[in-house]
């Protein structure tokens, strides 16, 4: 469905050159859902707009069924659907005049708008309010016309950029049935991108992106498995902790720790070395504590980019906040 | 509350060809700015306020003092009409760029860049739905015409229509060719301003641009509104500084430079 060969964007501004996105390749399959994971300035959005045929490459060939983007757009605009990153309706028009223009741009015929326009804003609950301004509704319910509309012409590959961004969980899960619904309905493809690592959790394949390049790409279940088996996190007297991640090191090799809490580390436990219980069970300072967790994608990011995420994006990102948490 | 639907619509949308989908696009786009333009009638009323401040306490204060082109029995008033509908024009017809703008702003110009319609289309779209607004609020205003002892026959509204048709598309095709790359409204309606008064100024619709100083002449020579105010002068007063062919020349050369530069720019901005 998206064939992407040594995909380069260079932005020329005053300042000089500055690369986005740097040597991408990848697939994705008809019906795959395929995420792509990154801190912000990582490369992602950029991305999607030369797949969405907003901007075009510097360097490269990005083809969706098969038609290029840079030589066939419109071919290529027909069967994608974009839900951005940040909002894109008309507020001072209705949810059925949003929905009617798209529907226009799109050739859809009078009969089908009409049918299509009940269907999308009835799945998504907006059916009672459709004849409101957008401009009275609240963040979510435009959120929710935004899908419903990206969804409305059958687009053969969504694309998705942060979705669900500042969303409440209740209107994230409400948007992630709509989506998953419509995959089923007509074998769509879906390409996403994300903060939020429980969402990407869902594909079936997933891209790690940082600093314009894939550092990894591979069903989260694979990338899951390259960290080990479990992780182990240790709570102890504060002054003890260094003491302990000396003694882990001697004996068991074990290197990537991660602070937690004051007084509370944790680290990957390599495959090779066997049951955590008996390791804990060496170390002779007192342990007040012990969980044994299976590895998240978020241990994959840590290892894979290294603790401090990105030092070039900024401290306010979601993602940082996600896990600055836990440090 | 959900309301049951059955049917889920065919998944199969027919493609008509390029053109008739593009066509289709700019009736979609212009529809649009119509939809907005009912809806937003304190615009509507507002962009009166300003020819008639000009028409009538400008105009009013000056009757009598200014010399029209040599025409002493004619009234100042009647004079700078055609140029106050120009301005109408000038104003309404270059803030369509700001929807633009503003389009961008707010997003919802991407929804209509990753929709399958040329940059072309967008373009002839917006071009054709700020004119219309423009035309719209000169229409109302030449209703003022016989308030002035202006008598207006059937051909002479039609030949004015026409008129004020190529002005506000060049004007659009102006304002469009401008909001490129602009991303702030605010900055956009400064450069508008730098732009929009030198041009009106100088076209000749406050003053007659014969016997100016040299400069002045030059500059008004150059206005390309200069030739269209001549024009409306013509139609409405008879009275005309350049042949009419040499005005038709001036306004046309105008129209057809600004819309390729706008069709130009906004596929620049970003492929098609």
């Amino acid at each position: 469905m998206v064939k992407v060969r040594h995909l380069k964007k260079i932005f020329y501004t005053g300042k000089g050159a500055r690369t986005a996105v740097n040597g991408l390749d990848f697939d994705v399959r008809k019906g795959e859902f395929f995420a792509l994971l990154g801190p912000n300035g990582a490369g992602k959005t950029t991305t999607i707009s030369i797949l969405s045929t907003i901007l075009k490459p510097t360097e490269g060939t990005v083809s969706i069924d098969s038609l290029d983007v840079t030589q066939e757009p419109h071919r290529v605009r027909q069967k994608i659907g974009v839900i951005f990153q940040d909002p894109s309706l008309d507020d001072r028009l209705s949810a059925i005049e949003n929905m009617d223009f798209h529907g226009r741009l799109y050739g859809m015929s009078s009969l089908q708008r009409k049918e299509r326009i009940q269907f999308m804003l009835s799945t998504v609950d907006l059916w009672e309010r459709r004849h409101d301004l957008v401009r009275t509704y609240s963040g979510g319910m435009r959120r929710r016309l935004e899908i419903a509309r990206g969804l409305m012409h059958f687009p053969e590959l969504l694309i998705l950029d942060e979705p669900t961004i500042g969303l409440d969980p209740a209107t994230r899960r409400t948007i992630w049935e709509y989506v998953h619904f419509a995959r089923k309905e007509w074998g769509m493809t879906i390409l996403l991108t994300t903060h939020y690592l429980e969402e990407a959790e869902s594909a079936d394949r997933l891209a790690i992106m940082n600093e314009g390049r894939f550092v990894a790409l591979d069903t989260p279940e694979n990338l899951k498995k390259q960290v080990g088996p479990e992780i182990v996190t240790l709570e102890s007297d504060p002054d003890k902790i260094e003491l302990i991640k000396s003694f882990l090191c001697e004996q068991f090799g074990i290197k990537e720790f991660r602070d937690e809490r004051i007084g509370s580390f944790s680290f990957p436990l390599p495959a090779d070395i066997g049951n955590a219980i008996h390791v804990v069970q060496k170390i002779t300072v007192p342990i007040q504590a012990m969980t044994i967790r299976s590895p998240d994608l978020d241990d994959v990011f840590i290892q894979i980019t290294g603790k401090g995420v990105s030092s070039s994006s900024e401290a306010a990102s979601p993602f940082h906040r996600v896990y600055r948490g836990k440090l | 509350m959900k309301t049951e639907v059955a049917y889920r619509g065919s998944t199969n949308i027919t493609f008509s060809s390029p053109l008739l989908r593009d066509l289709r696009a700019i009736y979609t786009l212009w529809f649009r700015d119509i939809i907005r333009l009912w809806r937003d009638k304190l615009r509507l009323i507002g962009a009166f306020v300003q020819p008639l401040l000009f028409l009538f306490i400008l105009g009013g204060g000056l009757k009598g003092r200014v010399l029209t082109a040599g025409n002493t029995h004619m009234n100042y008033q009647s004079f700078i009409f055609p140029g106050i509908l120009a301005m109408s024009i000038l104003f309404t017809a270059s803030f369509a760029g700001i929807a633009v703008v503003w389009d961008r702003e707010v997003g919802f110009l991407k929804e209509v860049l990753v929709a399958p319609l040329s940059r072309t289309a967008i373009v002839i779209g917006k071009v054709l739905g700020g004119s219309t607004n423009s035309l719209i609020q000169a229409t109302i205003l030449m209703g003022l015409t016989p308030v002035f002892g202006m008598h207006l026959s059937f051909w002479k509204v039609l030949m004015a229509l026409g008129i004020m048709m190529m002005i506000a598309v060049s004007q659009t095709a102006m304002g469009i060719a401008l909001s490129v790359r602009m991303s702030s409204s605010q900055g956009f309606m400064v450069l508008l301003n730098f732009i929009i008064l030198p041009l009106y100024f100088l076209s000749g619709a406050m003053f007659p641009i014969n016997g100016l100083p040299n400069w002045l002449s030059v500059l008004a020579h150059l206005d390309p509104v200069t030739y269209g105010v001549d024009l409306l002068r013509g139609v409405f007063l008879g009275l005309h500084y350049f042949s009419y062919p040499e005005d038709l020349i001036g306004v046309c050369l105008f129209g057809a430079v600004m819309s390729f530069l706008a069709i130009r720019l906004f596929n620049q901005e970003s492929p098609s």
